[in-house]
Order: C-alpha cells, then structure tokens, then sequence
C-alpha cells in the first residue's frame, strides 16, 4: 500500500510516545535526554512528512525547519550532556530520583 | 515511493526505539538510539528529503550519540545498568500514542497520497537558506556557539 | 444739692462698705468691728439727712437718676434711684433707729464670741434696706427685697449651735421665699405688659400715665401678685407664721428687722406701688385694694388675739408687730397712704423702743424671757421702765402726746370712710381695744406686782443700753408733734397738701372715742391683771388669769389658733410627700432606667466580646490553620522529581490536544 500521510503520522506518533516513554521511565539522566532527542525526530519526521505530502511551494518551509530543529537539538543535546557531567561531578550520581533539591 | 520498504523501514525504527527505551545496559540502549536514527534518516530518504537525512546521520548518531556514550563513560561510577519501564511512564506513553492516533485518524484532511514532486536539491537548500532563512541561519549560529561556550563553562574545573 | 440726688446710692453703699470691711477682721476684734459698723450708720445717717433736705423745698419733689445696667439686644435692662418724700422718710428712719440699734447692741452682744459677725451682718442688712427704698425699679427694690431676707436668715439663725435658731431662720427664708415667688412672678407679668421696670423715667415708667395705660386689666393681677410678697414680707395671714418664730434671734436683731424696718418693706412696698393699686378706682375702691384690705383686717386681729396668751416677751411684742402691720395694710388698702405711711415711721420708732426695752429686761434678768418669771422690774430698772411705758402708751394710742395715737386715730379716720364696707372699722375698733389689753398685761406682768424667780438678781442695764432707749422714747414723744391733726405738717408733705396750724382740730369727735377705748382697753387689763403672777383664790400663782377663767378659748390662742399645725399637716405633709416621691422616682425610676442603659451597654459588651472570642477568633484561627494546609498541599505537588514534572506536563499536553481534537 502507498503510504497515506495518515501512516506516516502514526508512525511518528509512536517514535513520539516511545521517546515520551523513555523520558518517563529512565532513572538515568542521560536517557532522559536520549527521550527528548526521539522525541523531537519524530517531531522532524512530522515536519518533512507534511512537506511531503502538500503542494510544493517556495522556499521549502518543511525542510527548513526540519534543519533548524536538527540544530538546536545538537547544541541542546551538548548543554544538557555538559549538564550532566557537571551534576554528575557535584552529587556524585546520575540518578534523577535523588536529583530533588528542588522539591518544595 | 515503496510500501514495503516503507513498512520495513518504520518496524526498524520502532524496535530500536523501544530497545533504546527499555533496555537495562546503558550501552545497548545508547547503540539502539543511535539505530533508532538510523531508521529515521531512511524514512527521510524515502520521503525525498535526503538532505536532511545526511544531516540527521551526521548530527545524531555522528555528535550525539557519541556525547552520550562519552558522558555514560565519564559518569560511570554510578550504575551499569538502568531500570526498564516502570507502570506510569508506559500508561502516559501508551495514553498519548492512542491519542495522537485517535486525533490523526479523526482528521480527513490528511488521508493523503503523496503527490509528485520535483526533486529537491541541495542548491535549492542553500539559496532558501541563504535568502529567505538568512536571519535564522545567524541566530543559529549564535546559538550555537552560545552553546559550546556554555557546555565548557558546564564543565570546567573550578579553580581552587 | 443735686449732688447728693447723684450720689443717693452712696446711702446704701456706705454701711455695704462697713460690713465688708467689718469681715475682714479677725473674730477677737470687737471694738474695731463696732466702730466701723457705727461709722457707716453714722455717715448713712447724715446722707439721709442731706438727702432729705431738697425734698423740702418743693412740694411733690421727685428726682430720680436712671442707668443701663446691661442690654441684650433691642433691650436694655435699666436701673436707677429714686428721691422722693416717700423715700426720705424712710431713710432717715432707718438711719435713726438703725444708730441707736446698733449702739444698743454693742451692750446687748458683750462678750458674744461672735460679735464681729454679728455687726457685718447687721451693717449687710442696713445697707440692703437702704438700697430697697431708693431704689427707682422694681428689679432692684427686688434685689434689695432678697438681700434683706438673707441678711434675716443670717441674724435669726445667728447662735448657729441652737437647732431651734436654725430652724427658725429656715422658716423665716421659706415662708418669705412663697411670698417672693408671687412677687417675682408680678414682676414679670408688669415687665411684659409695660416693657419696663422703672417706676418714674420721664413719663414712660411703670407708674406713670403712659406705663399704666399699657397694663389695662392685668394691673388688678399684677398687683395681687406683687402683694403676696408684702404678706410674706409683713407677716400678714397667712403668712404670718414665721415672724413670732423669729425671736430666736437676738433681741437687737428683732428691734430692727422684725419691727421697724424689714417687715415694713411690705407695706413700703404697697405705698411704692400704689398706682398699679389704684388703677381704674372708683371711689377710690379696686379689687386689689379690697383684697389688701381684708387680708389686713384678719391680720390686725387675729394676732391682736394670740398675743394676749402668749408668755414670752418678745413673742407678744412680734404678734403685736403683725397686728399693727395688718393696720397698716388695712390703712393702704381704704386709700390712706398718707396716714398708713406715718403709722409705719411712728411704729418704727416706738417697736424699735418696745424691743430694746425687752432686751433691756432680758439682759437685766440674766437672759429670762418668761414674762411669768418677771416682776417688779420697776423699781430695779427704772430707766427701762419709763421708756417701755413711753413705748406701751405709743402702742396703745394714747392720744395728745403719744406719736402712735395720731397716726392710729388718722387710720380709724379713713377706714371709717371706706365705701364697700364699715366692718373693717369696727373690727379695728376691736383691735385698739385688745392691744391695750395685752400691752396692760405685759406691764403689769413684767414691771409691776412682786418679784418672782427671774427678778431677784434684775439690775439696770448699762448706759450703753438705757441711752438708745431714751433717744428713741424722746422719738415717739417728739414725732407726735408732726403728726398732729393741728399741723398735719407730715401729711401734707407725703401727700403735697399744704398743711396749716389749726389747734382748732385737735377736738374732734372721733378723737374722744379712741380715747374711751384705749381707756376701757386699760381699764380692762388692768382689772384682769391686778393679781397676775401671784396666788388668786383658786388660781394658783403661775397660771394666767386669762388661763383660769376660760381654759379652752386661752390654750386655742396660745397655740397660734394652731395654724401652724394646719400647715404641717398640710403644705408641709404634702411637700414631704412630694420629696419622697421624687426621692423614690430617682432612686428606683429614672436610677432605673440609668441602670438599665447601663446593663444593656454591659450586655452588649459581653456579647460583641463573645461573640470576638468564639466566632471571630475560631475562624480566623481556621483560616490561618487551612492556609497552612492549603500551602501545605500545594507544596507536595514540588516534589523535586523531574520526570514527575515532566509526567504531568505530558498530560498536559495530551489533554490539549485531544480538547482541540474533538473541537475539530
């Protein structure tokens, strides 16, 4: 079968709930990154699948924007594994559970 | 453009994901992540934006995966291994995958097949981001660069 | 000579002076305080006497000095003084019996501890009578009028450590007090219906055409209202009650106020009004004038009555005081001002002498007033005797030498003419005869017959005291030479008639009948008294003759006619029970209510504070409590786990969508 839109987006719905559920169920706090980062390629996914499927039209925003959004995941992926290097350093675990300095 | 490989292509996908999701050896699941990408830039291809496949390869399993195996190395004193899913995260999960599917099969508009397209080309990228796109390219940058500067504050040793 | 008509308040303002100036010295200084009291009679005296000079040379002189006292605004409150033959005549008596009072006294009142005070208080007293009769408005003869009856109050009740004195003067003040209402609420009434309170001022005063025009039919009112203050002030029925009470106070103290000058501001005052009286008399008869008459007549000889029974000396000369007075009122009232007028100067010296003469006895008999325990003073005290008989005879009215025969005969005279009625004449007819009757008796019992228990040790008194007594006997001797029908010389000027030398009538017929009686009235007292104080037949030796033959009739006129028991039954059980009322409203009513405002605002109190303590309290409590809580939970939502945040954010976010889903 061709592939509809509609499939497309299913199938970038469940890259988007896996790396919800990763993000969710890690205890690690780099796996919580590794969540984001799925998440925003099945983001990517969504952006070029509409670019795709509609009719073409200049400039090609989808692609833009799939490749803007590549970029700031690479720098939001460097700040955050530096973040954990840092936190990692100062507490000595990497466990976001005991990572509750905050909790009010 | 095939359903076959189409099909094959997003099985992959999501079994690298799911592995990188619940998979207790840090590394395994640092390895399915990096497959997980893999799968993804093949679907770009598939969808004709090979540019941004390239791109993906280059950036996430290229930079990202590696900084993530880095940082797991340098924090490795903690934990070998990881927890899989726990019963909340997969009940959100399985809760926002029904859905989106549910909102996506609702809506008639994208019940679409692809239509036919002229190629895109990498002259074409570069024109587009050089003129329409050329104020985002520079915050970009600046982006960038604000992040490499921050990452090595994050971590530079303290003087004592 | 209009300096004296400007200066005519100095009269009273000099024996004010004294009397203050008599306060300030300390209590030991009794010569000082005599001195300076005799002075400012003296220099009160020779006032009057220059003041009495211009009135002289013209006939119906009037002089009269007016001032603004104070205004309130359209209005002026004025005052003012007043020289006119009625005036003079009274100053200079006041002034003459006055001087020979006080020089009595500073015999009389040796070795008083309270000397001292006792002469501010009579120079207080001098000065206010004096005002009373100079004065041009009716406001001030009622400042005066006041002033007088609390240097009264003062003097009756001077031995302020005899309860009897004090109640005596309390009498005296209340008694007055009803009569001075009357007079006050006159006052008011005259001053709103002629606008104003001054007797002469140049046509427009109260007494003058215009003034009395504007008064038309309340003059009969006004005039009844001002005469209850004479009743209270004279002593006339019923208001008598307090004047024989009165003689608790020393006897100098009776001589001038209760005999010669106080109680005749009453009828001075009738004489000073008599126009308001008079208005719209037809034959010289109004309603007001009658009213005067009869209260008068009843006075006369009602008290001529109960001072045959009485025992005391001085009580007899006080009902005897009332008896006259009420003459005198009876002689205003048929039209004779002239001759009441005289009578009042002739009484004034004559009761004056009679009082001191008692005080005289009292002193000589170590303070005896009990004419029961006297007798056979006549030989012992020689001096006193002949003045007091000058003084009886006046009384009596014995005619030819004695001043109160004149003036008596000139009162029977008119009242014989009075219009409406010829009853008043013989009832004063009765009188003459009865006040023989009781001066015989108080002679006899006092100077003639054996002497009894008081008289054993009498002496005369000393000439400090026997000197006044003569003055004032030449005075009654002497003042009959003005009064006679011969030369009307007193009359004429009272009345502004000429008055020429007739010895022709001297012979009158009437003359010969008030000879007869006051004869038959000695005659009669001394037939009943001959053997008074000394055992009788059956009667023993202390009981009155009078007492012996009829008992009943003696203790009903002994007792005052109980009139003074009447009214303590009733005003006085009335007016008890009206303060007890009050007392009884204040204490449980109105103290009630007071109470009860009170507790309502105690209560009110009580549960604004309760009501503070468990409702507002608690809830504020309660509030602050589940603030805490809310807080409490709100900050279990931190719980510091980062995939928890991001959980509820994924909810969040699917919410959101599947919302705009759905809408879609």
């Amino acid at each position: 079968m061709t592939p509809t839109l509609q499939v497309v987006l299913i199938v970038s719905a469940a890259l988007f709930s896996t790396g919800l559920l990763a993000a969710l169920s890690r205890r690690h706090a780099i796996f919580i990154l590794i969540g984001i980062e799925m998440m925003l390629g099945a983001a990517n996914l969504n952006f070029i699948a509409f670019w795709r499927f509609s009719p073409q039209s200049q400039p090609p925003t989808g692609i833009m924007i799939a490749i803007f959004s590549i970029a700031i995941a690479a720098a939001e992926a460097a700040v955050g594994l530096a973040l954990v290097i840092a936190v990692y350093r100062h507490y000595r675990t990497t466990n976001v559970d005991r990572l509750n300095q905050l909790k009010g | 453009m095939s359903s076959i490989a189409f099909v094959l292509i997003a099985v992959l996908t999501l079994a690298a994901a799911l592995a990188a999701a619940t998979l207790q050896k840090l590394m395994h699941a640092t390895l399915s992540f990096a497959l997980t990408f893999v799968g993804v830039a093949a679907l770009f291809f598939l969808l004709g934006a090979e540019f941004v496949g390239l791109a993906l390869i280059f950036v996430y399993i290229g930079a990202v995966a590696v900084l993530v195996v880095f940082t797991i190395l340098l924090t490795r004193r903690d934990v070998e291994k990881d927890r899989g899913a726990n019963w909340g995260g997969t009940f959100l999960a399985v809760a926002m995958f029904g859905g989106l599917t549910w909102a996506i099969l609702k809506t008639q508009s994208v019940a679409i097949a692809a239509p036919h397209i002229r190629a895109l080309t990498v002259r074409r990228i570069g024109e587009t981001l050089m003129t329409s796109y050329v104020w985002p390219l520079q915050c970009i940058g600046l982006l960038l660069t604000a992040a490499l500067i921050g990452a090595l504050v994050l971590v530079m040793e303290e003087k004592r | 000579m209009s300096w004296i008509i400007d200066h005519l308040w100095l009269i009273p303002a000099v024996p004010f002076a004294a009397s203050l100036a008599i306060l300030s010295l300390p209590n030991g200084r009794h010569r000082g305080a005599a001195a300076l009291a005799i002075a400012g009679q003296i220099a009160a005296l020779v006032l009057s006497f220059f003041a009495f000079l211009p009135t002289l040379q013209v006939s119906g002189f009037r002089a009269v000095q007016n001032f603004t006292w104070f205004t309130f605004g359209d209005h002026a409150l004025r005052l003012g003084w007043v020289l006119d033959p009625l005036a003079a005549v009274m100053l200079t008596m006041i002034t003459l019996v006055g001087l020979c009072i006080f020089i009595f006294s500073t015999g009389y009142m040796i070795g008083d501890k309270n000397f001292v005070r006792f002469f501010a208080y009579l120079s207080f007293f001098s000065g206010a009578m004096l005002g009373l009769v100079i004065s041009n408005s009716l406001l001030l003869l009622f400042i005066c009028w006041e002033l007088v009856g609390l240097a009264s109050y003062l003097l009756i009740g001077f031995w302020i450590e005899r309860p009897s004195a004090a109640a005596a003067a309390k009498k005296a003040f209340i008694t007055t007090r009803i009569g001075d209402m009357g007079f006050f609420l006159g006052l008011l009434w005259l001053y709103g219906r002629s606008g104003t309170l001054l007797f002469y001022d140049g046509g427009n005063g109260c007494l003058e055409s215009a003034g009395l025009a504007m008064l038309g039919a309340s003059a009969m009112s006004i005039a009844l209202l001002i005469f209850c203050g004479a009743v209270g002030k004279s002593g006339q029925f019923p208001l008598h009650v307090w004047l024989p009470d009165a003689m608790e106070g020393p006897t100098p103290v009776s001589a001038l106020i209760h005999a010669a000058t106080m109680v005749a501001a009453g009828v001075f005052l009738v004489a000073r009004v008599y126009p308001i009286f008079s208005l719209g008399a037809i034959d010289g008869v109004t309603s007001s004038l009658t009213v005067v008459v009869w209260i008068g007549v009843t006075t006369a000889l009602m008290a001529a009555l109960i001072a045959i029974a009485q025992a005391d000396i001085k009580r007899i000369l006080a009902y005897s005081t009332v008896s006259q007075l009420g003459l005198m009122m009876v002689s205003l009232g048929v039209g004779g001002v002239a001759a009441g007028m005289m009578h009042l100067l002739a009484h004034g010296f004559f009761k004056a002498l009679l009082f001191l003469g008692a005080g005289s006895v009292i002193h000589g008999c170590h303070h005896e007033q009990d004419i029961r325990k006297m007798g056979g003073l006549r030989r012992l005290m020689p001096v006193t005797f002949l003045t007091y008989a000058i003084g009886m005879m006046a009384l009596s009215g014995v005619p030819l030498f004695f001043s109160g025969g004149w003036t008596k005969e000139e009162i029977l005279h008119v009242t014989a003419h009075w219009a409406p009625s010829r009853l008043p004449y013989y009832f004063l007819l009765a009188g003459v005869v009865l006040t023989a009757l009781y001066m015989t008796r108080q002679i006899i019992y006092v100077f003639f017959g054996n002497r009894r228990a008081a008289s054993e040790h009498a002496h005369e008194s000393p000439r400090v005291m026997t000197m006044p007594l003569i003055v004032l006997a030449s005075c009654a001797i002497l003042f009959s030479v003005v009064l006679t029908p011969a030369w009307p010389w007193l009359h004429g000027y009272l009345t502004d008639e000429p008055a020429h030398l007739e010895f022709a009538r001297l012979i009158q017929p009437a003359l010969f009948l008030s000879l007869v009686l006051v004869g038959a009235g000695v005659a009669l007292g001394i037939w009943m008294y001959r053997k008074a104080g000394t055992q009788d037949r059956q009667r023993p030796a202390d009981t009155d003759p009078l007492e012996f033959a009829q008992p009943q009739l003696f203790r009903f006129l002994e007792n005052k006619m109980w009139i003074d028991e009447l009214y303590a039954r009733t005003v006085i059980a009335f007016s008890w029970m009206s303060a007890r009322l009050s007392d009884w409203m204040d204490r449980h009513f109105w103290d009630g209510l007071v109470r009860g405002v009170g507790t309502m605002g105690r209560l009110f109190g009580t549960f604004t504070a309760s009501v503070d303590e468990r409702g507002i309290n608690p809830g504020v409590d309660e509030t602050t409590v589940g603030t805490r809580g809310l807080g409490r939970l709100m900050s279990a939502a931190h719980s510091g786990q980062i995939q928890t945040y991001l959980g509820i954010i994924a909810i969040g976010a699917l919410a959101l969508l599947l919302f705009y889903a759905w809408l879609a």
